[in-house]
């Protein structure tokens, strides 16, 4: 009732500020970017009395269904657009410029109190997590060879997170490929607390929770046995992420911007500010900024209103380096 | 005079209508909700097969391999009340025995309010104190034991439902006439003797109540397991590894997918 109650009070001032707020700016999609959006939002209507920035959370697919639908000025991406989504557009006559905004990295993480692993390969962490291993997959030992033989027990993201969807792409080669025996959660807290209390434990999430949780949880360093992203294994850190050697658990985020809204001027207010504050409000949310060089590519890139994806529409797009973004934007 | 009886009739036919009608509600919102689960198990039967539901060991809905054996969230469920009741039954019965029998009058008043406060203190608070506090301290004694397990949420659910006992068993206790005791007293019994084989066999219908109510209450205890008993459902009779029950389950399932719902057609 207390909740239904809350949601009717936010429902109300959500449609009295419609109502009042001379111009408003609709914003839906990924939950992984809303924190980066919500930062921009906050600052630019403190700039901007008499503009409202709404943002929700519907996920990358929801907000894209309803950006292609016309209802959203933005949509918020931890995926490039797929090609489905942009056909839907296509018929609605929307059109869309791509901007990256930030760099998203996922943490591999076990106990401080355990001594074996200090690095994996994604071979091993793909023996670990894949469908297969449900119930068979049981023992460090099993992962290799000079492993102890403790029970493994895994910590990871619930099935309906972005990043669930991005960690199983990435290291099992299926968006939702993964095994089901193991403490899920859309909490990051959650899993933090799982891994810190249990000397076998193993998880993954987002690094900016590991930022924040350093002294109860030991990184794991990543092996993608490609001596182009740095040769052995490789730590996730700010540095690491920003010179794609940490790979292929690093993604550029995005947010889309319809080209029709572009053209009202409170849109395109918005984004140019988004573009020229994400450096510094993606750092104090948690996230790894682009290179300045890529927000100027980006604003260029929405000045001339360059359209389309640079993506080809096939969805998570793994190990997309810096570079190669710069390029691509080119 | 024969008019007003009439009308007095029609009041009392009125009144005793309007009871009825009230009774109903309960009795309505009883049958909505079986019928309402009823048409939702059936449709899930229709995919998968009751046998499979009863015989498979691992329940895995939202993965890519799809399990729907009930025994593990069924075993966690059994696991964390087994361990509740552990707890909550010797403690809740002997405390209601002494609050009965032995203690003063002055002390009861005082005690039996206390108890009573426990029970009016938010189950989720409860969950953060088995979470932050009892598992923490439970490691310290029992190393390799998991940050998220049955044993600590088993222990705080019981500590919860004491006072549900207690209280019911000692309401029981106190009806059972003052000359069942003295009889006893008179038959040189002492106190012990007179609790144990008078008074609890009188009052034991009224303790098995408040078991069979104390049993319900930690079986569908919600957000206690759905903080510290972890969220992996796993087969096991080991108190110290997480495990999920049935609500806890359904607590994770509908907050991850339909709070999103709701803020999405707040946005809408």
């Amino acid at each position: 009732m207390k909740r239904i109650m809350c949601f009717m009070i936010i429902a109300v001032i959500a449609c009295v500020n419609q109502a009042y707020a001379a111009k408003l700016i609709k914003v839906d999609g990924s939950s992984t970017v809303f924190p980066i959006t919500e930062a921009v939002a906050e600052e630019f209507q403190k700039e901007n009395s008499g503009i409202k920035v709404m943002v929700g959370i519907s996920g990358t697919g929801g907000g894209f269904k309803r950006f292609g639908r016309g209802e959203t000025d933005i949509s918020d991406a931890s995926r490039p657009i797929k090609s489905k989504e942009g056909d839907l557009a296509r018929e609605n006559n929307i059109e869309y410029i791509e901007l990256p905004v930030a760099y998203d990295g996922l943490a591999v993480v076990v106990n401080p109190q355990n001594t074996w692993v200090s690095h994996l390969t994604v071979k091993e962490l793909k023996k670990m997590w894949e469908p297969d291993a449900q119930e068979t997959v049981t023992k460090w030992s099993q992962i290799r060879a000079g492993f102890p033989d403790k029970e493994l027990r895994l910590y990871g993201a619930g099935t309906d997170s972005g990043t669930f969807d991005y960690f199983t792409e990435a290291i099992c080669g299926k968006s939702g490929a993964s095994r089901g025996d193991f403490t899920a959660s859309e909490d990051d807290n959650v899993l933090v607390e799982g891994v810190s209390a249990e000397e076998n434990g193993l998880g993954y999430f987002g690094l900016a929770y590991y930022e924040q949780n350093k002294d109860k949880l030991k990184l794991v360093a990543i092996d993608d046995e490609n001596d182009a992203n740095g040769k052995g294994p490789v730590a996730p850190a700010i540095d690491t992420v920003m010179d794609s050697t940490y790979q292929p658990l690093a993604r550029p985020i995005f947010i889309y911007v319809s080209v029709q809204s572009a053209q009202k001027e409170e849109v395109a207010k918005f984004v140019e500010f988004y573009l020229a504050h994400a450096g510094q409000l993606v750092k104090e949310v948690g996230y790894i900024p682009l290179p300045d060089a890529a927000y100027q590519a980006a604003l260029e890139r929405f000045k001339k209103r360059v359209k389309g994806s640079v993506f080809g529409g096939k969805g998570a797009a793994i190990g997309v380096k810096i570079e190669d973004l710069l390029k691509r934007q080119k | 005079m024969f008019r007003k009886n009439k009308f007095q009739k029609l009041k009392e036919y009125l009144i005793e209508k309007l009871l009825f009608l009230f009774s109903l509600v309960s009795i309505f919102a009883t049958v909505g909700i079986i019928a309402v689960l009823s048409f939702e198990a059936f449709a899930f039967f229709k995919e998968v097969s009751l046998l499979k539901f009863f015989t498979d060991t691992q329940w895995t809905p939202l993965f890519v391999k799809k399990h729907f054996g009930i025994l593990p969230l069924l075993c966690g469920t059994l696991l964390t009340t087994l361990i509740a009741m552990l707890i909550a039954l010797p403690v809740g019965l002997i405390s209601a025995a002494y609050l009965s029998e032995y203690a003063s009058e002055k002390a009861r008043n005082i005690i039996k309010p206390v108890m009573e406060i426990l029970a009016a203190i938010p189950t989720v608070v409860y969950g953060y104190f088995a979470l932050l506090f009892v598992t923490p301290l439970l490691r310290k004694c029992i190393p390799g034991m998991s940050g998220f397990n049955s044993l600590s949420s088993g222990l705080v659910t019981g500590t919860m439902i004491i006072p549900l006992i207690s209280s019911l068993s000692e309401d029981a206790f106190h009806a059972v006439p003052m000359g069942l005791r003295e009889a006893g007293y008179a038959l040189g019994s002492n106190r012990m003797q007179v609790s144990l084989r008078i008074v609890l066999p009188a009052a034991f219908s009224g303790v098995c109540a408040a078991c069979v109510l104390a049993i319900s209450r930690a079986m569908g205890e919600t957000m206690i397991v759905a903080i510290a008993a972890g969220q992996q459902p796993r087969l096991t009779l080991n108190p110290l590894v997480p495990v999920e029950t049935i609500t806890a389950y359904i607590v994770q399932v509908i907050v991850s997918y339909k709070l999103r719902k709701h803020f999405q057609q707040v946005y809408e």
